[in-house]
């Protein structure tokens, strides 16, 4: 009978949430509510002081994720005084990769110390919206009167297997440009990560 | 005749304990694969039950549940920075080349392997070439990339593309490239098509029979 399901299962066809989709650079992101390590609901419009924000999809499972949390780390706290706080956000469907469930996420959290918000997308509503297919993936958001406009996807930096040899910090360059009122020279960027899981 | 009798009861003696031993080990190896299928089972249903969405989704992956052993193994394996393996994706030779990117951490990467090399066997005489570009770690190559190349006897031809700067190669194989992984280049010549997604086989099959 086990058997029977899981093979069943197993011959269900992926869904491809495709490429092109979701929110492009200049695109006002709505905001979302979602639910924190702690069990409270996040949202962008908590952030009254906030100039923005950096929207990073990650997840405990991925091998390029964990290979980014340390820099992810470091974002926020370079960031966040300045009024651009890290928002992680684990897209993955957790019946998939059990790794990622909301008490994997608190676990990993604590273990590494994250300092910013690690919200689980649990009804896998938000990430399509912002169109995001992998992780890790960033999107760095600028607060205006007219609401969260997206002014960078992509990538954090350009070399994600050593972080002393990376050339180009394209998150850090994206924020830094928007806090100086400086066009970002570089607004999409490519890299690969894991697909999110479905 | 006493001493020989005694030998025959020690040597069913100990018989019979090791046997009861294989069969204990037997038994419990068993049970743990009922019990880890019947996990995987259920979180099968819940994923599936969860789906408000309709029946057309459902469960898309697993974890490949037979997990390579990180013993490492030295065998030749070829390396390329994308310069390097870009040849490979702009061959004209009148083949049809279908080149998948993936690593052995993802997990419908490894799922969808098989129905490469099922094609790379079932079609070599008509013309078509498999690569499997692995994306694997570079530190990680004899431990995790190697062994599974062995354990699983691939039979295409399998290279590692090492280049950390993914964001000046990743739109050379195509610009719709999101950067997730698995993804695969079909081209026969200059004739080129790129698929960011999961294949069947039959899927697989179907878009290599429209370039035959």
């Amino acid at each position: 009978m086990s058997v029977a399901i899981l093979v069943l299962c197993l011959s269900a066809f992926t869904l491809n949430i495709g490429a092109g989709e979701g929110y492009k650079v200049g695109d006002k992101a709505e905001d979302f509510s979602l639910k924190n390590i702690d069990g409270k609901m996040v949202s962008l419009s908590d952030y009254k002081g906030a100039k923005g924000f950096i929207v990073t999809f990650t997840c405990n499972t991925c091998p390029y994720a964990v290979m980014y949390e340390d820099r992810i780390i470091a974002l926020n706290k370079k960031y966040a005084p300045m009024g651009y706080p890290v928002i992680a956000i684990m897209p993955n469907n957790v019946a998939v990769k059990p790794g990622d469930a909301l008490p994997e996420m608190k676990k990993r959290a604590e273990k590494k110390g994250f300092d910013f918000p690690y919200l689980i997308d649990a009804d896998q509503t938000v990430y399509p919206k912002f169109g995001a297919t992998k992780t890790p993936h960033v999107f760095v958001l600028e607060k205006t009167n007219s609401g969260n406009i997206v002014q960078y996807i992509g990538a954090i930096d350009d070399n994600y297997k050593d972080a002393s040899l990376v050339r180009t910090k394209y998150v850090e360059l994206a924020v830094d440009a928007l806090l100086g009122s400086k066009e970002i020279k570089e607004k999409e960027t490519k890299a690969i990560g894991c697909s999110i899981k479905v | 005749m006493k001493i020989v009798l005694r030998k025959t009861s020690i040597y069913f003696l100990f018989k019979c304990l090791l046997n009861y031993k294989i069969f204990n080990e037997v038994l419990f190896s068993f049970m743990l694969m009922k019990l880890k299928l019947l996990f995987i089972a259920i979180l099968l249903m819940v994923s599936c039950g969860k789906n408000k969405k309709g029946n057309d989704i459902s469960a898309s992956e697993v974890e490949p549940i037979e997990h390579v052993e990180t013993k490492a193994i030295d065998i030749p394996l070829e390396i390329y920075d994308y310069a390097g393996l870009e040849t490979f994706l702009n061959l004209k030779d009148d083949k049809i080349h279908v080149v998948n990117f993936w690593a052995t951490w993802c997990a419908p990467c490894v799922k969808e392997l098989p129905y490469f090399e099922k094609l790379n066997d079932a079609y070599k005489e008509k013309g078509v070439e498999v690569m499997l570009v692995s994306l694997d770690f570079p530190h990680l190559y004899d431990k995790k990339l190697k062994p599974f190349i062995v354990k699983n006897n691939l039979q295409s031809k399998v290279v590692a593309l090492d280049d950390a700067d993914m964001n000046a190669w990743i739109p050379k194989v195509d610009e719709s490239w999101s950067g997730s992984i698995p993804a695969t280049v079909i081209y026969k010549n200059g004739d080129s098509h790129f698929y960011e997604q999961s294949f069947t086989y039959e899927e697989l099959e179907k878009e290599v029979k429209k370039m035959l």
